[in-house]
């Protein structure tokens, strides 16, 4: 018999994310890959990954997406549901750890915090105007200083005395390193003191004026660094909790939702359209509407030639003439 | 002399029928558009707010399409927004526009200064004070009448039978009111807005209710806020705003005796988080909270443009303000980038945030045993 698997995308601006989970909300598979900016590449490219592995022994009962993509996607493979990054963190979190009161979380452009209560989210809160701390900033100082990101946090561990480095901002931040650099500190001291940084700017920031209580979950991309976790648990006071499935929780949560979606749906059927659609033509176009000043940009999405979406304007005029 | 002014929402009709009634030529702004905003930031200090530079953006496109005389509001207070007007006009004068710019204080008592200045702009010695009091008494009942409308809308959006028939009619009703010149027409108009808006709503279920709160610009204009109203009333919220238009006019430009009494009691629920003026609305803003709270509202949203003074402080009193009334709050920083992906992330969190909330609380009574 085939399994019964629920199928959740999150497409992030720097990864994306597929995952598989059967009944009891087992992970079967999961793939973190490479947006590099090609959403619909990359998603065609994990529905193939899973359909050459699975594809005989699984059916699809549900499937949802989440993330920046997350319209992008349900377009794409017919989602159930389309859920934003909080939710569906949240959901992921309270199934494999019911008593969580407090979930960080950073990615590649955005960092969040939500705060649980009675299982619950009661607060949450998403970095605005600045991207300092996040992945994108970490990953380029790790390829300035020729470290593998995958090293990064460890060599932060092997630090004895942290350099002070200023982490309100990244630009001032990066050349606050170089300073500390060319004064000859040793690299490990000026990577735990940059991670020391954008903790604080994260609790003085994002995490302004909320209560964080244990326990503590540490999720996304950045909670494989090993020295940002280590400067969370100095600057709390407490330990936390870096979850299994860190860089795929996302992607989880919008499979438990689109499962539960289904359940309650009067006809149980999912509008996945199938591993097939993988081996389709997409093609993407975009024009500069003329109609007035705002010159909006509008993207058209095509699969085989036909018009599957269009958004990007501000009036309605082109997304509203087309049934998605 | 052609008259042109910033635009703040909805406030071009009022103020284009108050001139034109008085018979100055009046030139509106394009409607703001991402073209406006290129031009502003053009021109405008990179550190300035979003409001300033919208408004350079305005000017010059009004000043293309051959206004010559800028009216501006001034202020007072340690918002930076009272010195814009003279901050604007160099800036032009740099850009090297010819033009002319009357700014208009809070009048404060001094309502002679007022009248003068008017007499300025319309070019008259002698006045019709008749004239000019229908004047301004039609440019009101317009500007109470366009509250009282997108009120209605922000109630029907949720609940509408068809989708979009709340913006179509919002539209129609825009033109109705700008096209109207007598008192008795706005009667007439005001019922049949009425009607049409209560003919579109479908039932009056319950709607979760957000009250939207903090600088007075990027509440009530919808290109600022990327039009939150509207994508709010999308995933079925009822919208209301802590302050409208005529609260502005009331609070700024009547005489003390005419102010409403009770807006001190208003500005007095703040305490004890903000215990005076700030500037700005910052105080408002948290009194608000309080609002909110009193009536059952289900959350709140407050909106600043990017370094915003007084809202800076509004915003770090925000989360005691938000754990004592139980009001859940969130807020959103406005500047140029015009990503709406990024803003209908966190409102549809928001949301799903505060209808979880209500959803275990109705079982929670229904498990007490109501």
């Amino acid at each position: 018999m085939k399994m019964k698997c629920s199928l959740g995308i999150d497409v992030g601006s720097v990864s994306t994310k597929l995952v598989l989970i059967n009944e009891e909300n087992d992970v079967i598979e999961k793939l973190y890959l490479n947006t590099a900016g090609k959403p619909i590449d990359v998603i065609v490219k994990g529905l193939k990954i899973l359909n050459d592995e699975f594809n005989s022994s699984i059916e699809i009962l549900a499937v949802g997406t989440t993330g920046s993509g997350r319209q992008l996607a349900s377009v794409l493979v017919g989602a159930d549901i389309v859920k934003n990054e909080i939710t569906t963190h949240a959901v992921a979190s309270l199934e494999e750890y019911p008593d969580t009161q407090t979930i960080l979380e950073i990615g590649g452009q955005d960092s969040k915090i939500i705060l649980i209560r009675n299982k619950i989210v009661a607060d949450f809160a998403m970095n605005t105007v600045c991207a300092a701390g996040t992945g994108s900033f970490l990953d380029r100082q790790a390829q300035r200083l020729g470290i593998p990101i995958e090293e990064f946090g460890k060599m932060a561990l092997t630090s004895t005395v942290p350099t002070r480095i200023a982490g309100r901002c990244a630009v001032f931040a990066e050349s606050d390193m170089i300073h500390k650099q060319q004064m000859g500190y040793k690299i490990e001291d000026v990577i735990y003191g940059l991670c020391q940084a954008l903790v604080r700017n994260y609790l003085s920031n994002v995490a302004k004026g909320k209560e964080i209580r244990p326990p503590v979950l540490f999720q996304g991309g950045v909670a494989t660094n090993l020295g940002i976790k280590k400067a969370f648990e100095e600057e709390l006071g407490m330990s936390i909790t870096v979850p299994q499935h860190y860089n795929v929780m996302g992607a989880i949560g919008a499979a438990i939702l689109a499962r539960r979606y289904i359940m309650q749906s009067k006809s149980k059927k999912t509008n996945f359209y199938g591993f097939n659609v993988a081996l389709k033509d997409y093609k993407v176009k975009s024009f500069e509407c003329k109609g007035c000043a705002n010159c909006c940009e509008i993207i058209q999405i095509y699969r085989d030639d036909k018009i599957m979406a269009r958004w990007g304007d501000k009036c309605g005029k082109w997304s509203s003439s087309i049934a998605v | 002399m052609k008259v042109t002014f910033p635009h703040l929402g909805n406030m071009y009709i009022p103020l284009k029928s108050f001139f034109e009634c008085l018979e100055v030529d009046v030139v509106v702004p394009p409607a703001c558009s991402k073209r406006t905003l290129e031009l502003g930031i053009k021109y405008s200090p990179e550190f300035a707010c979003l409001p300033l530079k919208i408004n350079i953006g305005n000017y010059i496109e009004a000043l293309e399409k051959g206004a010559d005389t800028i009216i501006m509001a001034g202020g007072i207070g340690p918002c930076r927004f009272g010195y814009y007007a003279e901050v604007q006009r160099e800036i032009l004068k740099d850009a090297g526009y010819k033009f002319n710019m009357v700014v208009f204080d809070p009048p404060k008592g001094h309502l002679w200064e007022l009248f003068k200045k008017l007499e300025m702009i319309t070019n008259k010695k002698i006045y019709s004070y008749n004239n000019l009091i229908y004047a301004a008494r039609l440019a009101w009942q317009k500007a109470k009448l366009l509250d009282e409308l997108d009120m209605m809308a922000c109630r029907a959006r949720p609940r509408e039978k068809f989708e979009g028939e709340t913006d179509k009619f919002y539209k129609k009703s825009i033109k109705l009111i700008g096209d109207v010149m007598t008192l008795t027409g706005i009667k007439n108009i005001q019922k049949q807005i009425e009607i049409m808006f209560r003919d579109l709503i479908l039932t009056n279920s319950d709607s979760p209710r957000i009250g939207l709160t903090g600088e007075i610009y990027t509440i009530l204009e919808p290109f600022a806020n990327l039009n939150i109203e509207k994508q709010l009333g999308e995933i079925g919220v009822e919208v209301h705003r802590s302050i409208y238009i005529t609260d502005w006019v009331r609070h700024n430009l009547f005489p003390a005796f005419l102010k409403p009494r009770e807006h001190k009691e208003f500005l007095d629920s703040s305490k004890p988080f903000i215990n005076c003026f700030i500037g700005g609305h910052g105080q408002e803003s948290i009194a608000y909270v309080a609002k909110c709270a009193k009536e059952g509202f289900n959350g709140i949203i407050q909106l600043l443009p990017f370094t915003c003074m007084p809202e800076i402080v509004a915003k770090s009193v925000l989360p005691s303000a938000s754990r004592k009334y139980l009001m859940p709050a969130m807020t959103l920083v406005l500047d140029e980038h015009a990503a709406e992906a990024g803003l209908r992330t966190r409102i549809e969190a928001f949301v799903d945030m505060i209808k979880y909330k209500s959803e275990v609380q109705n079982e929670n009574e229904m498990f007490i045993g109501h």
